[in-house]
């Protein structure tokens, strides 16, 4: 038996927090994507545990697509990086302001 | 209180030493990890990190009777993800330090403090305070207990329940491939003919890859 779930609650919060502090205080473009998948894990975490919570398979079926989701996420996201750096030689967020009014 | 019960918040209520234990060690790892990650300089060791946080996710997922999933985030994950990650890091050369004194918003780091712990805190106080519709039926299937274990389970309810987001989601694998390769192909140049893309990164025209800031003076009003 596990322990209860607030635990695993609670540490997918904090988690999700130093995710969320972490996108917006980096400014390296793939620090900040792993920043996100930090994210997403947390998110992963509380599925999992409301699927043990309320025993129901679908949190975990759910997981199953969010793994899928942020595959393809980085997959583009990466091509991005890669392809805004051929055109700036730079990966840094701050130097992105071609759009800038 | 009840809340908190219903939350399980009572500490080792029906768990053994081991379980605690676990769930100790993991924790250790995942927040060292995800501190590690926002702290590094270094988008290797970040990247690195990464891979500590995702492992100890996956022996949480074990902990919680997950196992297919465990396997899934160790191989999709720490497998696939962080070496592209990797890969990309590598490949464009970014893998020197950060200057990290350096702030270029002024008040973006204490506010940006401030906002995540407020975040936090209203995080957990509802998830302590909240009242959970704990005890709902399944829609999908029960978790524990059925034949073949939680492996089973979850193939039983992607391949029935879920089955038309199973499929949807390898229409959206094919598209993200499709875009990465779009997105990172290079036009291949026709002899006789100016390049095509590689004219946009190559304004001045002299075949050097156009250095950073050249093409873009910032014009004070």
């Amino acid at each position: 038996m596990s322990l209860g779930g607030g635990w695993y609650l609670g540490l997918a919060a904090v988690v999700f927090s130093i995710g969320a502090l972490g996108l917006l205080v980096r400014r390296n473009v793939l620090v900040m994507f792993m920043c996100v998948e930090l994210m997403l894990n947390a998110a992963n975490l509380t599925f999992v545990t409301f699927a043990r919570m309320l025993n129901d398979i679908g949190g975990q079926a759910l997981v199953f697509f969010t793994l899928v989701v942020a595959a393809a996420e980085v997959v583009v996201g990466l091509g991005i990086v890669v392809a805004i750096f051929r055109r700036r030689r730079t990966s840094t967020a701050d130097d992105l302001h071609i759009m800038r009014g | 209180m009840t809340a908190l019960a219903a939350l399980g918040l009572p500490v080792l209520g029906t768990a053994t030493t081991v379980d605690a234990l676990t769930f100790a060690i993991a924790a250790v790892i995942i927040l060292s990890g995800a501190i590690g990650v926002v702290v590094s300089r270094n988008p290797v060791h970040a990247a690195l990190m990464l891979v500590m946080t995702l492992f100890g996710v996956a022996v949480l997922f074990v902990e919680q009777q997950a196992n297919f999933l465990a396997a899934v985030q160790v191989i999709v994950y720490a497998g696939a993800i962080v070496v592209l990650f990797l890969f990309v890091i590598m490949f464009l050369g970014v893998d020197r330090q950060e200057n990290m004194a350096e702030e270029p918003l002024r008040l973006q780091r204490p506010l940006a403090v401030g906002l995540v712990a407020l975040g936090l805190a209203g995080l957990l106080f509802l998830g302590i305070g909240a009242h959970w519709s704990l005890g709902t039926k399944s829609v999908a299937g029960a978790a524990q207990g059925q034949n073949g274990g939680d492996v089973a389970a979850l193939g039983r309810s992607v391949f029935t329940t879920y089955l038309f987001a199973f499929e949807a989601t390898s229409a959206l694998l094919i598209i993200a491939v499709v875009g990465a390769v779009v997105l990172a192909r290079r036009t291949p140049t026709v002899p006789g003919e100016p390049a095509g893309v590689e004219a946009d990164a190559d304004a001045t025209g002299d075949g050097e890859p156009t250095p950073i800031g050249s093409d873009q003076q910032d014009v004070t009003p």
